[in-house]
């Protein structure tokens, strides 16, 4: 019993995980197309960055929204130097970012050196929590909190302010939105902003469980992928969901099967292709 | 006619050059690095049909090149098949089979979706190779295997095989433009630029789509196996995105739609790669600036840089070459790959 | 404002690319003169390989380190020869090494080549070294078949190590303690299957039974789901092998899902290298038992005056890595003065590096066999505390508890009893099914 208990919690807090990652991704995919090939890239130079605050002595909380502040900047200005002038050309936007990721990476390990870092969590959630033999450490529990509200935020703005308005109406159909005088241009920088701000962030509230590594986002890169695959493409809940799904699956797989460990994310994957290209709650456009 | 004429001796000119290389007393090291420009040449350009006349971006030519390695790799070590045209017949065989299932899952995605499905593949591929130790040597790869020899010609040594990959290089480029150049090859550039309406003129889009992937893959496969000979040495390495990211790169920075420009761009890859890693730390930062810039200011890559170049010196009024216009202008708005 | 955009994008891209040919300086103070002339007399042309990008960039400046620590300490002039070296990246990439390789031998002239890291990049290039007759010395590249099997006069591993030369004598060590039942946990590569192998081999030989064998891909974050199984099969101890970030992630979560100080870890030395433990909070490391050649915090003279020059000149505490490239420079000088300087006789200059004994070492002492691996202490090691004079370096090191002198590659099993089986895999694990 423990043995599941232990699973399911887990696979709730890897899924977490991914969902940090994937969100910002799906986001700036679902209204500008833009298949952001260096969000994790962002997220680690997020990590990083955290931890360079967390050395000098900032709190836990503090660093993580200067990290994302701090890549929310770095997104900005990939955005409008690089990118804005393709954002009608979603394969020059999507190899542009290819690029953007190559350079952040290189840069990475220029300013940080090669060693593998770890990020040290908050004080007060920095034990383990006992339940019976069931030994959890108090931070992934924080984390499956985190994120859910993180989802729950995202999804608060996307149904009920204007800037949720406007952006599912630029997802819905962006002519019409343009015709209409909505400035969906201004929203693809807001987008884009939050996006690599959650990207950030996340670096640092994930850092206690994937470090700062270099390679981290090459490893990243192919589960983020997955959760959009799942999900599908543009579906905030999607994400959500297919982040845990992902998430339970592949603990699950590498608990049972240890033996088909690597094919324990495309698995569910290669099912999905095969099955249902859109992703469970993908919008077809 | 007579410009046809012109760079038809211009080609055969340039390739009788570059057989001649090896004799010019370089050191041999320079040969092998222009031997790796032709054999991810070959790969870069199969690519280059997928991605500048069907207008596709894929993820997946790491996993065919890669596969064609293995095989060979397989095959000489475990089942003792060291003739080159047997072996090479197998290894491209199984890269287009492996190619044909995975057309099938990735075709099912359109635009973005096919791109990520191609990503997602190309994992599954790598992963195999690492976990499949029996088959694949895991993470240590395979080793110990000899370059055949082929027509009595022993390609042991570097000129030698230097001169092979250059033909086999010339055989797939000729083969590349006559495809290009065909009915099928028009389709596909018609396909590139509005499926709607080649859908709506009778054309199975999706048909000639697997065809151009199959297609690229058998290429990528080819390529593998000359890498194979070439290290005397595989591993899950070249299965890997980044040696599809790479691949990609070449073709990019070298012009997409224009065959020849993948060829220049993995002459860039190649020789840049090395020289700069001597250099300095940076280069893998320089080359993504490079990159990037490419994307910026030459979308048609070298190819088009030189071209344009080659019209300010000689002042000819030119008309865009067979190969069409640049392949990755947007689409007019309506005409989106994912609202085909 | 939109021609100032337009040139900030160049700008931009331009200062990127000056940022990378800005600092270029390459890796350091050994000339990277390329002349194509090989064997000058008077000159040794060594080629040092090291990924210097990548995931292995770290270990990669650690074997730099090491090397020119020896060499800024000696002169690089022994017995008339200058020691000219020029290093190369790999790039953590098997085809990278081999097309460096190249460039080495066939451009620059190198007589000598040395490293690199990796398994699979040592494996890809012996190869190419042995055709070309240039003698390659691995004093990282720990692949146990390199010195059996696919032994070679030209293959060495100078100051090094075996992977199943260190975790030989754990199975035993594990049995003495009164372990009967344990569990493997390694990464799903050749280097973890050796080194799990050569303890599942001694420990079952004794009477063990190894319960389960998890392998992990390379790359694993979350280590959560195997360590549910450490629970779920109750085992009296578990013996590991990771490496790199795989090693941070492993210690992390081996404390933070209560199993530390619950079930008795042992593990092969990547897991606890200075590396690894540097980043890491004190509590999640000390008290782990590990099996290695190298204990930085060895109470010996020699070990000890090592590692002080190389915290002051490096500001962290050396690794393996360090420590290996530090002592194949002394065994090349020690060659280099056996001959008087004729390295261009090379079955001479070879029979010295294999003839050379050193007393003491920062390994201990060390010596070759006839297969070119070495025979050296194998420790029993602790991560404890630094004592004050490295406090501002590290937190933890290692320190030695017990000793198995001089062992070999072979453990106690004659050679050719040994290499009647295969090397160590997913699918042999020494256990006699």
């Amino acid at each position: 019993m423990t043995f599941y208990a232990q699973n399911v919690l887990n696979g709730l807090a890897y899924g977490s995980l991914l969902f940090l990652i994937a969100a910002g991704f799906t986001l700036i995919f679902g209204l500008m197309r833009v298949v952001n090939i260096a969000q994790t890239a962002f997220f680690l130079v997020g990590a990083y960055a955290g931890l360079t605050l967390l050395h000098a002595g900032l709190s836990f909380w503090v660093a993580a929204v200067l990290a994302g502040v701090a890549v929310m900047v770095i997104g900005l200005v990939t955005y409008r130097v690089f990118l804005h002038r393709y954002r009608a050309d979603e394969l020059t936007a999507l190899l542009l970012t290819l690029g953007v990721a190559l350079v952040l990476d290189d840069g990475a390990l220029a300013i940080w050196g090669g060693d593998p870092q770890s990020v040290p969590p908050p004080e007060g959630l920095a034990s383990s929590i006992r339940i019976g033999s069931l030994v959890f450490p108090s931070y992934w529990l924080a984390l499956i909190a985190m994120s859910l509200l993180i989802a729950a935020a995202l999804r608060l703005v996307e149904r009920r302010t204007m800037l949720g308005a406007v952006i599912r109406a630029g997802v819905d159909d962006e002519e019409m939105a343009r015709g209409l005088g909505i400035d969906v241009d201004r929203a693809f920088y807001v987008v884009f902003a939050i996006g690599a701000f959650l990207a950030g962030a996340g670096g640092v509230l994930g850092g206690p469980i994937t470090g700062a590594y270099p390679g981290l986002d090459g490893d990243l890169l192919p589960l983020a992928f997955a959760v959009i695959i799942i999900g599908g493409i543009g579906s905030l809940e999607g994400a959500y969901i297919g982040s845990l799904i992902i998430g339970l699956v592949s603990t699950f797989g590498k608990a049972l099967f240890p033996e088909l460990s690597y094919f324990t994310i495309f698995v569910p994957v290669a099912a999905i292709m095969a099955l249902r290209p859109r992703g469970l709650l993908g919008r077809r456009r | 006619m007579r410009r046809v004429a012109l760079a038809g001796a211009g080609g055969a000119a340039a390739a009788v050059l570059a057989a001649l290389v090896p004799s010019l007393g370089l050191p041999q090291y320079y040969v092998s690095l222009l031997t790796q420009t032709w054999i991810f040449g070959i790969a870069a350009m199969g690519l280059d049909l997928l991605v500048g006349f069907t207008g596709l971006v894929s993820f997946t030519q790491a996993a065919f090149f890669g596969t064609g390695a293995y095989l060979i790799a397989i095959l000489q070590t475990q089942y003792r098949l060291v003739a080159f045209w047997p072996a090479l017949g197998v290894a491209v065989a199984g890269t287009v089979a492996l190619a044909a299932v995975f057309g099938l899952l990735a075709l099912r995605g359109e635009g973005v979706s096919f791109i990520i499905i191609t990503l997602a593949l190309n994992e599954i591929v790598w992963g195999l190779a690492y976990q499949w130790v029996s088959m694949s040597g895991g993470d240590n790869g395979i080793t110990g295997f000899v370059r055949p020899a082929v027509a009595g010609v022993d390609l042991s040594g570097t000129a030698a095989f230097y001169r092979f990959c250059l033909a086999i290089l010339l055989a797939c480029l000729a083969l590349l433009m006559a495809i290009v150049r065909s009915p099928f090859g028009l389709v596909l550039q018609g396909i590139r630029e509005r499926p709607r309406r080649m859908e709506a003129l009778g054309y199975s889009v999706r048909s000639f789509r697997y065809a151009a992937f199959v297609i690229a893959a058998g290429f990528a496969g080819v390529a593998g196996v000359l890498f194979a000979y070439y290290n005397q040495f595989v591993g899950p390495v070249n299965l890997s995105l980044d040696t599809t990211v790479q691949i990609l790169i070449m073709v990019i920075l070298g012009g997409v739609g224009t065959l020849l420009g993948p060829l220049a761009g993995a002459a860039v890859v190649v020789f840049v790669s090395n020289a700069l890693s001597n250099l300095t730390q940076r280069w893998e930062l320089i080359l993504g600036a490079i990159y990037i810039a490419i994307l910026l200011y030459a979308q048609d890559g070298l190819v088009g840089i030189g071209r344009r170049f080659g019209r300010a010196v000689c002042g000819t009024p030119g008309a865009r070459g067979a190969a069409g216009g640049p392949a990755m202008s947007p689409p007019p708005p309506g005409e989106r790959d994912g609202q085909a | 404002m939109r021609w100032c955009f337009g040139s900030v994008r160049l700008m931009l891209v331009l200062l990127l690319v000056g940022a990378g040919l800005g600092p270029a300086v390459p890796y350091g103070s050994g000339p990277g003169g390329a002349t194509a002339a090989a064997s000058t007399p008077g000159v040794l042309k060594i080629g040092l390989l090291a990924p210097t990008t990548g995931v292995a960039a770290a270990p990669g400046h650690d074997m730099i380190n090491g090397w020119q620590l020896w060499w800024s300490q000696h002169g690089s002039t022994v017995a008339g020869v200058r020691i000219d070296t020029t290093y190369y990246d790999t790039a953590s990439n098997p085809n990278t090494a081999l097309t460096q390789v190249r460039r080495a031998i066939e451009r620059d002239g190198v007589q000598l080549l040395i490293g690199p890291y990796l398994a699979n990049e040592g494996l890809a290039i012996a190869p190419y070294a042995e055709q070309h007759r240039v003698p390659l010395f691995l004093p990282t590249v720990s692949a146990d078949d390199l010195t059996q099997r696919k032994a070679s006069p030209y293959v060495i591993k100078v100051a090094g190590w075996s992977s199943s030369l260190t975790t030989h004598p754990a199975g035993s060590w594990a049995y003495g303690k009164g372990y009967r039942t344990a569990l493997t946990l390694g990464d799903a590569y050749a280097f973890a299957y050796e080194s799990v192998g050569g303890f599942a081999q001694t420990f079952v030989e004794k009477g063990g039974r190894v319960v389960k064998q998890l392998w992990t891909p390379l790359g694993t974050t979350d280590f959560s789901p195997y360590l549910s199984q450490v629970r779920a099969a109750h085992p009296d101890m578990v013996f590991s092998c990771v490496v790199g970030a795989d090693a941070v992630h492993f210690l992390q979560q081996w404390s933070s899902f209560g199993l530390k100080g619950e079930v008795p870890l042992v593990v092969q030395e990547t897991v606890t290298d200075q590396s690894s433990i540097r980043t890491l909070p004190p509590d999640q490391v000390l008290g782990i038992i590990a099996f290695s050649h190298y204990a930085e915090g060895r109470d010996d003279a020699t070990t000890q005056r090592f590692v002080s020059d190389y915290a002051a000149a490096n500001h962290t505490l050396p690794s393996y890595m360090a420590a290996g490239f530090y002592t194949a420079a002394q065994w090349i000088q020690m060659a280099v003065r056996q001959v008087h300087g004729d390295v261009a006789d090379q079955p001479k200059f070879l029979a010295a590096v294999r003839a050379v004994v050193l007393a003491d070492s920062p390994f201990g002492p060390q010596r070759l066999d006839s297969y070119g691996a070495p025979v050296e202490n194998v420790y029993v090691r602790e991560v404890q505390r630094v004592p004050a004079r490295y406090a501002r370096y590290a937190r933890t090191w290692n320190v030695v508890i017990k000793t198995y002198p001089n062992v070999s590659q072979f453990w106690t099993y004659s050679s050719q009893e040994y290499l009647k089986q295969p090397v160590y895999s997913n699918s042999f694990q020494g256990i006699a099914k």
